[in-house]
């Protein structure tokens, strides 16, 4: 008896494991197989875009996998992927080594990925150059006074070392996008394990500052207008902003195709466009695209 | 079964009876053979990174590792502060709960403390933790006007109160045991309930006070999830009382939030491993003293006995 039931338990375990992406089945019915592969920052996104597609379009099968955007991009070089999903633009020796390859690869956006500056509602600062948040970050402005806010200290927030907005905002806000800029955070930096660590600091201190993907800022907590620099036009964080390019902590995130992509694959770029599936980049954190076919 | 019993019962007994003594022997054993090995295993990962990454790079000030600053003291030292505050404060509070539930509250008094004070022991660490971050951080802030209430101060509470239900219990058993000889010896002398108390019990209990002290204070030093989500986790070295209210990072939030993402075999990860090592010395010396203290004390209260 007993052991029955746990066969039959096992056998649902093995049944659930098997159903999601399964690269080849027996029964024949599939008639393509779109191997996508790359950055970790898009994973999450893809298999949800994967997922779904594969509901609407059964003999569509979509496999995928992280490893990086520099993975992702050496296998579409070797070709042994359909799809290179990249958080960064694909660089020149990259798309120099594809042409020996024989083919040129094309860039799609598919979202965007953007960092909003968030701080309690109470705050009076309601906006921040690029250079005075890197101060702010790297210990220089210690007082919100010196940014026109109220005579409080500054309660700097971030989240963990292994996260990738970590590493993106290390680079692109606290160091300016500069290469040979060594800048680091405050050792005064709270390292917070989760968005929902820094979600709660932020909404019950006024002293706080914190950084999230913008798919995670809740109403109740503010978000910071950031310019480029002094003199020039502030810009709040949201969905239009960015898709203009006018927001500054903001990045596009690509997917590489090995030549203009055909069939099956055109398809699925297609349907990752349309507002269904951009849908889904919303609740995932992420910016939607909202022209379609944009290019910067 | 039964059939071979009674044919040979006696090879079946003694072959039966040879079985559980290895099995007790061997599970005797195997506790410290774990222990030697968990050690080897931090040996044989950790010591690269006194290799890889120069003593003084070691012993700096600042952590930073995705930039390749591995400076141990301010881990070290927020592990510590944490550590001896959880351990200052819930010695006190645990005594006291122990002495009023073994000497002084009556039995039905005492049969609804001791229930709860175990249940507190079954809290899980990231619900107190979820309690600190949003309930506790946010008063402390406000009641000591401290820029942030995820501090090194809010990670003592709630490590003390984690470490209370060891402490109570464990010193509530030791208390118990004192010999109702030694307390009516006492009162007999004319002394009162106080005196008793703390001239007679808690003397002769003391090693097995101590003893508690050690386990709260293991359970304080272990302890990963509370601590990293109300103490901030901010790298900062601490040098002065001040720092008791300013957020600190613990060795053991290090590896929790680092290991999961660090490259196999870089320094990173030998240096996650060498902070484990650190944590396991530290471990391993509290126990030895709180060891020998005992054994000392036993020995002494041996001869008065005699």
């Amino acid at each position: 008896m007993t052991i029955r039931v746990l066969a039959l338990l096992l056998l649902g375990v093995a049944l659930a494991g098997c159903r999601p992406q399964t690269v080849q089945t027996t029964t024949g019915g599939v008639s393509a197989t779109i191997q996508n592969k790359g950055s970790d920052t898009i994973v999450n996104l893809a298999l949800a875009w994967a997922e779904r597609y594969q509901t609407l379009e059964p003999d569509v099968r979509i496999a995928v996998t992280g490893g990086g955007s520099g993975t992702g991009i050496a296998a579409l070089i070797n070709g042994t992927v359909d799809l290179a999903n990249a958080s960064r633009r694909i660089k020149d020796e990259e798309i120099a080594a594809a042409r020996a390859n024989g083919f040129e690869p094309v860039e799609h956006i598919v979202a965007r990925d953007a960092i909003a500056i968030v701080i309690h509602p109470d705050n009076p600062v309601d906006k921040l150059t690029l250079q005075q948040i890197s101060d702010i970050y790297s210990g220089k402005i210690t007082n919100w006074r010196e940014v026109g806010g109220e005579d409080r200290p500054i309660v700097l927030l971030s989240r963990e070392t292994n996260s990738g907005t970590h590493v993106y905002f290390l680079e692109e806000v606290i160091r300016l996008g500069q290469k040979d800029n060594k800048t680091l955070f405050s050792p005064d930096t709270l390292l917070l394990p989760s968005s929902e660590g820094i979600g709660a600091e932020v909404r019950q201190n006024p002293n706080a500052i914190g950084y999230d993907g913008l798919g995670y800022v809740t109403p109740d907590m503010k978000t910071v207008a950031v310019s480029r620099g002094a003199g020039q036009p502030y810009y709040p964080p949201t969905v239009e902003t960015v898709n203009a390019g006018q927001y500054p902590i903001a990045r596009d995130l690509y997917i590489y195709t090995a030549g203009e992509p055909q069939g099956q694959v055109k398809a699925y770029l297609e349907w990752i466009l349309s507002p269904a599936a951009q849908e889904i980049v919303l609740e995932l954190g992420f910016v939607p695209v909202i022209t379609e076919g944009e290019r910067p | 079964m039964t059939d071979e019993h009674e044919g040979q019962p006696k090879r079946s007994l003694s072959w039966v009876e040879f079985l559980i003594e290895r099995a007790i022997q061997v599970s005797g054993i195997s506790a410290i053979i774990l222990v030697v090995l968990i050690f080897l295993f931090l040996i044989k990962e950790g010591t690269p990174a006194f290799m890889e990454v120069p003593l003084s790079g070691l012993f700096a000030t600042r952590w930073y590792p995705i930039e390749g600053y591995y400076g141990l003291l301010p881990l070290i030292m927020g592990s510590l502060i944490v550590t001896i505050g959880a351990a200052v404060v819930s010695l006190p509070l645990g005594l006291a709960t122990a002495i009023f539930i073994a000497e002084i509250a009556p039995d039905w008094v005492r049969n609804i403390l001791k229930p709860f004070v175990e249940v507190l022991a079954g809290i899980p660490s990231v619900v107190i933790g979820f309690i600190g971050m949003l309930v506790f951080a946010p008063l402390i802030r406000v009641a000591l006007d401290i820029p942030t209430g995820l501090t090194a101060f809010t990670g003592v509470l709630l490590l003390a109160w984690m470490a209370l239900p060891t402490v109570v219990s464990v010193a509530e058993d030791v208390l118990d045991a004192v010999p109702k000889t030694y307390r009516d010896a006492g009162l007999a002398l004319g002394m009162t309930r106080w005196q008793v108390i703390w001239r007679i019990v808690l003397p002769a209990g003391r090693s097995g006070v101590l003893m508690a002290l050690m386990l709260g204070v293991g359970r304080a030093i272990g302890e990963t999830m509370t601590v990293m989500m109300v103490t901030g986790n901010a790298a900062r070295m601490p040098v002065g009382l001040r720092d008791f209210f300013m957020p600190v990072r613990t060795m053991t939030a290090t590896i929790a939030a680092e290991m999961g993402e660090v490259a196999h075999g870089s320094p990173h990860y030998h240096v996650l491993f060498a902070v484990g090592l650190t944590l396991f010395v530290i471990t391993f010396a509290v126990n030895i003293a709180a060891a020998s203290v005992v054994f000392r004390q036993v020995k002494r209260a041996e001869r008065m006995l005699a």
